[in-house]
C-alpha cells in the first residue's frame, strides 16, 4: 500500500463508448512537481479532474496516503479540500478580486480576522494587493489567473492541480505565475501536478514529466532524461515534433 | 431555506445570505402585519354587507354606513358586485347579510332556506333618459316606459343598453320583450351595447346624444356631470323594489347573526326610514322609504 | 368622494399588498428556482416547463381559486381571510410566485457550467454550490423579482375578486381605479394612476440603487 500523497493504479475512464484513459499507473512524491505532457485530446484534462474527486474512473483506484474516497462521501469532501485544481482560462466570479481569493476560505468557515489576513497575503503573492477592491471581470487575462492562483494558494492545499494555466497568457505573466509556483511549493513544500502542453514550461518546473499518450503514461522520468534521453521511441517523436495527431 | 435552521456549512458571498436573511425575516413580519391588520377578534365588531353596484353608486351606502356605525357601534364592510355574486357569497356564508333588488331572486333564495328573514327597506325607480335638448322619439312626459320603447324603436333613435346581464340591463331587456321586439346590435344600428356600469353608460348616452335606461339614484347622483334629462318617470311597472336579506346561521357557524339583523331592524327602523328618505342625489329623493321589519 | 386620508390608506394598504406577495413569492420562488435549474431529478424539464406556463395563468383566474378555497364554504374557510388583505396577500404571492420562479430558472441557466468545476475545485459542496451560481446569476435573480412587483402592483383582477375592494379595508390603487371609472370619475381614476406609476417608479429606482451599490 503506497503511502504516497498521490497515487494512480490502473485508472480506465470512457466517456460514451470513447475510452480515453486507458490504465494509468504513476506515484506523485511528496513535494516534488509532476508534469504531464502530451498532446491535445490525450485525456489530461480528464486525469486531473479524476485526481481532485470530481468524477470517478470506470476502473482503477486514486488513493492518497493509501486511502481512497468514493466521490459521493463526506470523506471525498474532506479530501477535495486538501486540494485545488485550478483551470485554463481564468474563471472568476462575478465579485472583487478580494472576494475570489477569499471564496475557498469562506468555504472553510475561516473566521474573518484570519481571513482577512490571508488573503491580502496572497493578492501580494500574486502582486495584486492594488486590485484586491476591484470587480475581478475587468481584470486582464492574465491578472485573473493571477487571482486563481491566489485563490488556491491561500488554501495551502496538500496538493496543486494545474491545469494549462498560463496557456494564453502574455509572457509576463507566465513568468510570474512559473515563479509563483516554484516559491510556492519552496515555501510550503505542497505536491504539484502540472499539466502543460509548453514544453519549455515543463523543463523549467518540473521535476519530473510523464508523456500521456493513447490513455497511458508511456514514459515517466526525472526532468532531465526526459528531455535529453528519451527512452521510448513515441516520446522522442513527440519532443521533436515529428508526432503526428 | 437557508435562513430558518443554522447552515450545516458556511456559505460563501456573507452579505449576499445575509440580504436573503433580512428579505426573509422582512416577509415574515409584514405577513404578521398584514395578519394584524386583517384580524378582527371574536367576537366580530363588523358585518360583511353584500350589494350591488347600483346600491353603491346612488351613494346611499355611503351615506347611511356611517349612521349605523355611530348608532349602534357595529362596522359595515360592504361588497359592491352582481346581484348573483351578492346572493351567491350570502349562500357561501361570506357575507352576513345581503342586500339587493331582485325580487325573484331574492324569493328563491327564501326559498331555499338560505335567507333568515326577508324585509322590504325601501323603493326606487328605473327612469328614461334622454338628450337635453332634444327628443327625437317625442317621449318626454310619458309615464308608461313600453310606449316610450315603442317610439325610440320606430323612430330608429339612438338608445344605449348597459348590454351586462345587470339588474338594469335585464329590465331593459324586459320591457323590449314587452314590445313584442328584441333589439340586437348588428341588425339595429340605432342600438348600442356598452358593457359597462351605470355611470360609463349614462356618460356614453351623453356624448353620443342618446337614450338610455338608468336607475334614478345613480342618474341623479351623475346628472351634473351629464347633457341628459329625466323623459320617463313613474311607470308603475319601473319601480326597483330593495329587501333587506340577514343569511342564516345554518349556513355557516361563522356568521355574524346578531349584527346582521342589527342591520335589517335598523334600515327598517323609524330611524333608518328616514334617512333614507331625506338622502337627496342631484337635488332629488330618489329613494321612497317603504320598509317593513319582517325579521324576528 | 376620496379624501386625503382615504388615498394615504389606499396607498399604503396597495403597498403593503403587493410588497409583501413579492417577497414571498421571492422567498419562495427564488430557491425553488435556484433548485430546478441546478439539480437533477426526475421531471425536471416537466417542472420547468409548467413554471414558465405560469408566467401567462390570469390573474382573475388565480383570484377566483383563491377566493373558492378562501370562502367560508372552501376548504381554507376557517381562517376568515377572504375580504382581507392578508387574503389578497395571499392571493397575489401565487401569481407572483411562478413569475419569480420561471425568471429566476432562466437567469441560473446563463451561469457557465466552468464556474461549477471551479466552485468544487476550490471545495465546494453542491449546496455552496448552489449559492454561489445564485450570486453569479444575482442580476438576473434580482430582474426575476422587480418583474414579480411589476405585477403585482399593477394587477386587479385578483385582489379585487378575494378582497371585494372594501372602503377603508381591502381598497388598493388598482381596484380604486376600477371603481372611479365605473362611476365614470375619469379624472380621479387618472389621478390613481399616476399615483401607482409614481410609487413603482421610486421602488425600482430604490432597486436599481441598491444594485448598482452592490447590495445585491
Amino acid at each position: 500500500m503506497s503511502a504516497a500523497p498521490l497515487s494512480l493504479e490502473g485508472i480506465h475512464k470512457s466517456f460514451g463508448t470513447k475510452p480515453v484513459l486507458r490504465g494509468l499507473d504513476a506515484e506523485v512524491q511528496a513535494g516534488e512537481i509532476f508534469s504531464i505532457v502530451g498532446p491535445s485530446g490525450a485525456g489530461k484534462t480528464t486525469a486531473l479532474r479524476l485526481l481532485d474527486l470530481l468524477d470517478s474512473p470506470d476502473a482503477g483506484r486514486i488513493t492518497f496516503h493509501g486511502k481512497s474516497y468514493p466521490i459521493r462521501s463526506p470523506e471525498s469532501l474532506a479530501q477535495r479540500r486538501r486540494m485545488v485544481l485550478v483551470m485554463q482560462n481564468p474563471t472568476v466570479f462575478r465579485a472583487t478580486a478580494f472576494e475570489n481569493v477569499a471564496y475557498g476560505l469562506w468555504l472553510r468557515g475561516v473566521p474573518d480576522a484570519e481571513l482577512r489576513g490571508r488573503v491580502f497575503a496572497g493578492l501580494d503573492f500574486v502582486g495584486l494587493l492594488e486590485a484586491a477592491k476591484e470587480s475581478a471581470e475587468k481584470l486582464s487575462g492574465g491578472e485573473q489567473q493571477r487571482i486563481a492562483f491566489a485563490r488556491a494558494a491561500v488554501l495551502n492545499p496538500e496538493i496543486l492541480l494545474l491545469d494549462e494555466f498560463t496557456a494564453n497568457l502574455d509572457p509576463f505573466n507566465v513568468r510570474l505565475l512559473e515563479q509563483s509556483i516554484l516559491r510556492y511549493r519552496h515555501e510550503t513544500g505542497c505536491t504539484v501536478v502540472i499539466v502543460t502542453h509548453n514544453l519549455f514550461q515543463a523543463k523549467r518546473l518540473a521535476d519530473r514529466v510523464a508523456l500521456l499518450l493513447d490513455g497511458r503514461f508511456v514514459e515517466v522520468a526525472p526532468a532531465a532524461d526526459f528531455f535529453e534521453h528519451p527512452v521510448r521511441p513515441e516520446t522522442r517523436a513527440f519532443l521533436s515534433g515529428e508526432m503526428a495527431y | 431555506m437557508t435562513a430558518l435552521r443554522r447552515p450545516r456549512e458556511p456559505l460563501p458571498w456573507p452579505s449576499f445570505v445575509t440580504v436573503w436573511r433580512v428579505a426573509f425575516v422582512l416577509a415574515a413580519l409584514l405577513i404578521l402585519a398584514g395578519m394584524a391588520v386583517s384580524i378582527d377578534l371574536q367576537p366580530r365588531s363588523f358585518i360583511i354587507l353584500a350589494t350591488t353596484t347600483s346600491a353603491r353608486d346612488s351613494g346611499l351606502l355611503d351615506y347611511l354606513v356611517p349612521y349605523f356605525q355611530s348608532d349602534t357601534g357595529i362596522g359595515v364592510r360592504y361588497t359592491a358586485v352582481g346581484t348573483g355574486q351578492a346572493l351567491d357569497l350570502g349562500s357561501r356564508g361570506d357575507a352576513d347579510v345581503v342586500f339587493v333588488h331582485a325580487p325573484s331572486a331574492e324569493l328563491a333564495f327564501m326559498a331555499s332556506g338560505q335567507g333568515l328573514c326577508r324585509s322590504p327597506v325601501m323603493m326606487n325607480q328605473f327612469v328614461v333618459v334622454g338628450p337635453n335638448q332634444s327628443d327625437p322619439a317625442g317621449i318626454l312626459g310619458l309615464t308608461n316606459a313600453t310606449i316610450a320603447f315603442e317610439r325610440i324603436r320606430t323612430t330608429h333613435a339612438l338608445f344605449i343598453s348597459r348590454g351586462d346581464n345587470s339588474g338594469t340591463n335585464i329590465i331593459e331587456k324586459t320591457i323590449w320583450s314587452w314590445v313584442g321586439y328584441t333589439p340586437s346590435t348588428t341588425n339595429d344600428t340605432w342600438y348600442k351595447e356598452s358593457g359597462q356600469g351605470m355611470a360609463a353608460t349614462l356618460d356614453i348616452a351623453s356624448q353620443l346624444v342618446a337614450y338610455t335606461l338608468s336607475d334614478d339614484g345613480t342618474f341623479l347622483v351623475h346628472s351634473a356631470n351629464l347633457d341628459l334629462r329625466i323623459d320617463v318617470q313613474h311607470d308603475p311597472a319601473l319601480r326597483n323594489f330593495y329587501s333587506v336579506i340577514p343569511v342564516n346561521p345554518s349556513v355557516h357557524p361563522s356568521i355574524f347573526v346578531a349584527g346582521a339583523l342589527r342591520f335589517a331592524k335598523w334600515l327598517t327602523s323609524e330611524r333608518g326610514q328616514s334617512l333614507i328618505g331625506n338622502y337627496t342625489a342631484g337635488g332629488v329623493r330618489p329613494f321612497q322609504p317603504d320598509g317593513q321589519d319582517l325579521c324576528p | 368622494m376620496t379624501d386625503f386620508s382615504e388615498i394615504l390608506q389606499i396607498v399604503g394598504l396597495s403597498i403593503l399588498v403587493s410588497g409583501t406577495s413579492t417577497l414571498i413569492g421571492s422567498v419562495v420562488g427564488v430557491p425553488l428556482g435556484v433548485l430546478v435549474a441546478l439539480r437533477k431529478f426526475r421531471g425536471r424539464n416537466f417542472v420547468r416547463t409548467v413554471a414558465f406556463t405560469f408566467y401567462g395563468f390570469p390573474p382573475v383566474l388565480a383570484g377566483l381559486l383563491v377566493f373558492l378555497i378562501l370562502s367560508r364554504g372552501g376548504p381554507l374557510g376557517f381562517l376568515g381571510f377572504l375580504f382581507t388583505p392578508i387574503g389578497m396577500i395571499l392571493a397575489q404571492s401565487v401569481i407572483v410566485m411562478p413569475i419569480v420562479m420561471g425568471i429566476t430558472i432562466s437567469a441560473m441557466m446563463t451561469v457557465e457550467k466552468r464556474l461549477h468545476d471551479t466552485s468544487l475545485a476550490l471545495g465546494a459542496n453542491e449546496r455552496q454550490w448552489r449559492t454561489t451560481a445564485l450570486h453569479d446569476a444575482r442580476v438576473g435573480v434580482f430582474t426575476a423579482v422587480m418583474v414579480g412587483f411589476g405585477r403585482a402592483i399593477s394587477e386587479v383582477g385578483t385582489v379585487l375578486i378575494v378582497g371585494g375592494n372594501i372602503r377603508g379595508q381591502t381598497r388598493v390603487l388598482t381596484t380604486a381605479i376600477v371603481l372611479e371609472i365605473s362611476q365614470a370619475h375619469y379624472l380621479e381614476a387618472t389621478i390613481f394612476g399616476i399615483i401607482l406609476f409614481v410609487i413603482a417608479f421610486a421602488v425600482f429606482a430604490f432597486l436599481q440603487r441598491l444594485q448598482a451599490k452592490g447590495v445585491v
